[in-house]
């Protein structure tokens, strides 16, 4: 899994956080998006994926590798 | 369908959604209505089209055009209408929203968390302790959200009651007269000026204080009427959408007694069960508005240059398209793409904090009072009417 964030598309939402802890921060200064772990291990994957599905402004893509 | 209804729609029972949100989806997905003003406007129901534009930076909910609708009954048409500094768009919002962005971090809600839970546990001790039934708005849904603000903002919870009312005013439909509404608004400006000018005098570690330095060290960037306009905002959007939804969510799992019982058995439970109330919640209120200031094609519809569009978030949630058995209740739903907070650069800034005021007040319910149940029939069950928000009046309980 490669995961990609966009954080010119990011609205702070905090959802990501929340949900994968490991794999997503925000910006002290601005609560925008910071990516912690671009290939996340398999436990975390299901977390990454709902955090891509629920983003409200969907600046989270996963990329799903064979 | 070329008849012009009426919106807010009349709806059946508190927790049901009205008939014409399915009529509407399937047959009429950009639908004339009338306001309580009387003015017209577009009103979506599908998801995707809802979600659609949400998403799209150019329109936002400030109604200050000539041509937009007015939503209220009242004179100065609500808080959609008002000029302050809240009427920022682009990179200007982009600007204000990152520095209060700052206070909404997830990780600085989830440092909030705790103080959160003791307050809960507080109140629903108070709650068992004058006995049963107990109303549960009054109980807990409503002091709680005000604790939470207040301590935002750093201003002491004696004051919630003031603070309550203000906000009633401030998303007030039809419920109160301008005169009332001017008077309040007049009222908190007041109060928030005074502890704006004693936080200056006395830094706390509060957001107002936060904002003050900020004021400071951006000269101009940022002025003193948005650190006012930042505190009306938090407690328009903090208190009474939350308020009403600890009741609300509490009332719809109680409702059908399975779903209670179920969370109580496994209380892992709670976070997907807070996203699924938030979907299936039927009586949100007045929905997103959005000012067209550009023909846009939204579903195969062009929405002219200067109609004022309604977006139904509750309609968007319950489409069969974008949820599986979306007229069910599924406490598992997982991913539970809802669009109750919005969605796109507009997308509430509060809702990690929301989420964690929900989750920690269903475990602390849970935990403590298994046993809750509704001492009335759900259809017994009464809205508050005339506001922006929809609420229940009182969510009456027994353990």
């Amino acid at each position: 899994m490669n995961v990609i964030v966009d954080a010119g598309k990011c609205c702070g939402a905090g959802q990501c956080v929340l949900l994968a802890p490991d794999v997503f921060d925000q910006n002290e200064d601005d609560g925008i998006v910071v990516l912690l772990d671009a290939t996340p291990p398999e436990a975390l994957r299901a977390a990454v994926r709902e955090a891509a599905e629920v983003c409200p402004a969907a600046a989270i893509t996963v990329e799903e590798r064979p | 369908m070329t008849d012009i209804q009426d919106y807010p729609f009349a709806a059946p029972a508190a927790l049901e959604p009205p008939g014409e949100w399915a009529e509407l989806r399937e047959r009429c997905p950009v639908a004339h209505v009338r306001l309580a003003s009387g003015d017209e406007a577009l009103l979506l129901t599908r998801y995707d089209d809802v979600k659609e534009l949400l998403s799209d930076a150019r329109f936002t909910h400030h109604l200050v055009a000539e041509d937009a609708a007015s939503i209220t009954a009242n004179e100065s048409g609500g808080v959609f209408a008002s000029g302050d500094g809240a009427s920022v768009r682009g990179d200007a919002h982009r600007e204000w929203r990152k520095l209060i962005g700052k206070a909404f971090t997830a990780r600085r809600v989830s440092a909030l968390q705790p103080g959160i839970e003791a307050t809960a546990r507080r109140l629903v001790d108070d709650m068992v302790e004058r006995g049963g039934p107990a109303d549960l708005v009054a109980a807990l849904g409503f002091p709680l959200p005000v604790w939470v603000i207040c301590e935002l903002l750093g201003v002491p919870d004696s004051d919630r009651d003031r603070f309550a009312y203000w906000s009633d005013t401030l998303l007030s439909l039809t419920r109160y007269t301008q005169e009332e509404i001017d008077a309040a608004q007049a009222e908190f400006a007041a109060y928030m000026r005074d502890h704006v000018a004693a936080r200056r005098a006395t830094p706390g570690d509060d957001l107002i204080s936060e904002l003050i330095t900020l004021v400071g060290a951006l000269d101009g960037r940022v002025t003193e009427e948005v650190v006012l306009m930042t505190a009306k905002g938090l407690l328009v959007a903090g208190h009474e959408t939350t308020a009403n939804m600890i009741g609300k969510m509490v009332a719809m799992l109680l409702a059908d007694r399975s779903r209670w019982e179920r969370i109580v058995a496994d209380p892992s439970l709670v976070r997907t069960a807070v996203e699924e109330c938030l979907r299936y919640d039927a009586n949100f209120g007045f929905g997103i508005p959005r000012y067209i200031s550009e023909d846009v094609e939204i579903g195969g519809t062009t929405l002219a240059k200067g109609s004022t569009v309604v977006c139904s978030l509750s309609a968007a949630n319950r489409d069969e398209s974008a949820f599986e058995d979306a007229a069910g209740m599924d406490l598992t739903r997982s991913p539970n793409p809802h669009l109750i907070f919005g969605a796109g650069p507009y997308a509430c800034l509060g809702q990690s904090l929301a989420r964690t005021e929900l989750q920690t007040v269903l475990k602390v319910l849970v935990e403590r009072l298994p046993t809750l149940a509704l001492a009335v029939p759900a259809a017994d069950l009464r809205r508050r009417e005339g506001l922006l928000v929809g609420g229940l009046e009182r969510v009456p309980v027994t353990w």
